[in-house]
């Protein structure tokens, strides 16, 4: 909020109180995130400030740990297996719903938005006791089913949003000039969603990447994920490690979520331009 | 040769050309109809592997959970003749010896079948103090040699007391709402109305009213810090407004982990949050923040406010400023010309922005875990426990039915005011 030309001493008086508390407010919302990066470099053991000397040894405990490697392979693999499926599934679900002919839009839709709903610790609570009885507990296959069912709603929503610009004529020009619909698929459509498609495959591997508490009631002692290595961490001993790997994982949500906000909203853009 | 009026020569040709008029209309309508229908048949075929999957990963497990909040045949099948025996008991007194003697026979049987335990933990669920009484009944009536099995039973107390067989009555019906009752610190009296468990055993209402208002002062709390925030964002030059909402996007798209980590760093009792309070005098003494209320509450208030700030300002922003300049030089005051002309168009996005922060607060698990104490811990962090610790799935299974039901009334509210269509992802 800027000052009017003639600013009154009223008007003054309430900008200048509205920008201290946003600045505030900005503090509150930065610092804490900021926080654990300079502590991750710390030499010494503790979380105090000023920091003992700057040196890269949680880092190498971190990356360089058997616990933590294992942790890191196991998210990468639960991670890459859950974007995989839900962003395929997703996709063709998306482009399913985007036809008005679907039958059951409105109920589907709440449908495949309801695990985003649902509080996490019952979806976790419900894995663990429908996947223990088929075998599916303590799996790979079980937790990116599980997180599958998480970051898909992702997937539809962003595709879906692409698709809202998409030309449907395209398609039926493409289905007149003799291509099937398979092809069609990949030569029109997909180059043309494609930022919406990538965008959605960010949010699932975030989201995935993130997860912790499914992971916690479907994971067996050695599919503990980094998330799950970080939480366990954090109630039995707290130790600057925990920093560092806070700061690892901070870094790349935060770079796969700009990738994702930047190529969203690229594909929204493009047909607006075209209009 | 006789002319033929061409009427006549027509009449028949004309009347197949309109059947045949007819007939290509209802089969181009029909080709129509057959190709829509493919179409859709196709459009669910897409749909159709997600559909499946969520059912199978998502929606199976959930009902699964929930029907074992109401279903529990543990007692029923472990004691089939007790359950035909109690069949013509009035339910007050004791049941004659048939029951005492089915009774010891069931138990027999379940040792017999290596379930004496789990029929223990069942009925200790309901009636506390049950499990080591079974148990020893149990071992008795294996080492009773010659001793008649009526006399054994009767011979621990417990089977004579007034609550026990009530209790087994009841826990032969498969379908219960004993667990739903329970999660709601509620139980059928003994004249079949519904009371308040005494005092010392009610839990969960506590919890739940815990819950809420954690839930109510984090809404708050994001409330006065996002509102103020979403305002000067949206009334911001282009390039200063990207930068704020850039500070705004930067939490947000850090996981609820990473920030509780953040938090519980910054908690300590040396940590950041006590050095600012000590050097700006606001406390003599360093806090105990880590495992409190407050610490509980700051930490989800940061979690929270983008949640709660991006839908405000989403409002905020489709409001020309000049509406505002228009009240001012009609005479408005300026808080006069904020409240009738500002407040009630960003009304939406304050109802969406808190209830979304509302709903989100009432399943959090994570951040409770790890910053609340022992007192601090919210219904997540119980049905978690049930099923980590107690190995109690009825009550896990109640606890989150009831949580659910709220969570899915508040959305529906939600999503009445507001629309599906509004829930974006930023």
């Amino acid at each position: 909020m800027m000052l009017s030309p003639y600013p009154t001493t009223g008007e003054r008086i309430r900008i200048g109180l509205l920008w201290l508390w946003c600045g505030l407010v900005i503090l509150f919302l930065l610092v804490p995130i900021l926080i654990p990066v300079p502590l991750s470099f710390n030499s010494g053991s503790f979380f105090i400030f000023p920091l003992e000397g700057i040196s890269t040894r949680w880092y190498e405990v971190v990356l360089g740990t058997q616990r933590w490697q294992s942790a890191i392979g196991n998210s990468l693999l639960v991670a890459f297996g859950t974007t995989l499926i839900a962003t395929t599934l997703g996709t063709m679900t998306a482009i399913a719903l985007a036809d008005e002919k679907f039958p059951g839009r409105r109920i589907v839709m709440p449908l495949l938005l309801s695990p985003l709903i649902v509080p996490v610790v019952i979806t976790a609570v419900g894995s663990y006791l429908f996947y223990a009885r088929v075998g599916l507990a303590s799996t790979y296959a079980g937790i990116i089913l599980a997180h599958t069912a998480l970051a898909s709603p992702f997937v539809v929503v962003t595709v879906a949003a692409s698709l809202t610009g998409f030309d449907r004529n395209l398609m039926r020009a493409a289905a007149i000039s003799g291509a099937k619909p398979v092809r069609s698929f990949f030569t029109v459509m997909l180059p043309l969603i494609l930022p919406g498609v990538l965008s959605g495959a960010a949010f699932a591997f975030v989201t995935s990447f993130d997860e912790v508490v499914v992971v916690q009631f479907l994971a067996s002692a050695n599919q503990r994920t980094m998330p799950l290595e970080m939480f366990i961490g954090l109630r039995e001993k707290l130790s600057p490690a925990i920093t560092a790997a806070a700061t690892l994982m901070m870094g790349l949500s935060i770079v796969l979520l700009v990738v994702a906000n930047i190529l969203a909203r690229r594909g929204q853009k493009r047909p607006a331009k075209g209009a | 040769m006789t002319a033929i009026p061409p009427s006549e020569l027509d009449r028949p040709a004309l009347a197949r050309g309109r059947s045949a008029a007819d007939a290509d209309l209802r089969s181009v309508s029909a080709a129509i109809r057959r190709a829509e229908f493919g179409d859709r048949l196709r459009s669910l075929a897409l749909a159709a592997p997600l559909l499946v999957l969520l059912a199978l990963s998502f929606g199976i497990p959930i009902v699964l959970l929930l029907s074992r909040a109401v279903y529990d045949p543990t007692i029923a099948n472990a004691l089939p003749q007790t359950s035909q025996a109690l069949s013509g008991w009035s339910g007050s007194g004791l049941p004659d010896d048939a029951a005492f003697l089915a009774l010891a026979a069931d138990l027999k049987d379940n040792q017999a079948k290596g379930t004496a335990y789990e029929l223990a933990k069942s009925l200790n669920a309901r009636l506390p103090g049950a499990r080591s009484q079974v148990l020893k009944t149990v071992r008795q009536l294996e080492g009773a040699g010659d001793r008649p099995p009526l006399e054994v039973v009767k011979s621990v107390p417990f089977w004579s007391q007034p609550g026990t067989w009530p209790a087994i009555a009841n826990g032969t019906h498969a379908v219960t709402s004993f667990y739903l009752l329970s999660a709601l610190d509620l139980r059928w009296n003994a004249d079949g109305s519904i009371e308040r468990v005494p005092p010392e055993q009610a839990i969960f209402l506590q919890v739940f009213m815990r819950t809420f208002f954690v839930a109510a002062a984090v809404t708050l709390a994001t409330l006065l810090l996002g509102f103020p925030l979403a305002y000067l964002i949206a009334s911001a030059p282009k390039g200063l407004a990207a930068i704020l909402i850039v500070a705004v996007l930067l939490p947000f798209w850090t996981s609820i982990l990473v920030r509780t980590a953040a938090w519980t760093v910054l908690l300590q009792k040396f940590g950041l949050v006590n050095d600012l309070l000590l050097w700006l005098g606001v406390v003599d003494d360093r806090l105990d923040l880590m495992y409190s209320r407050i610490g509980l509450i700051i930490a989800m208030t940061h979690i929270q406010l983008p949640f709660t700030l991006l839908p405000i300002y989403s409002v905020m922003r489709t409001i020309p400023p000049s509406q505002m300049k228009a009240a001012y030089s009609l005479g408005g005051r300026p808080f006069t010309a904020f409240r009738r002309i500002y407040l009630p168009q960003v009304f939406p996005g304050v109802m969406a922005g808190c209830l979304l922060t509302f709903i989100l607060c009432l399943g959090y698990y994570i951040t409770p875990a790890l910053i609340g104490g022992a007192s601090d811990q919210l219904i997540s962090n119980f049905i978690a426990n049930y099923v980590n610790v107690e190995l109690n799935w009825e009550m896990a299974a109640a606890l989150s039915f009831i949580l659910l039901v709220f969570t899915l009334a508040l959305f529906g509210i939600f999503a009445r005011i507001l629309g599906l269509d509004r829930l974006k992802l930023v």
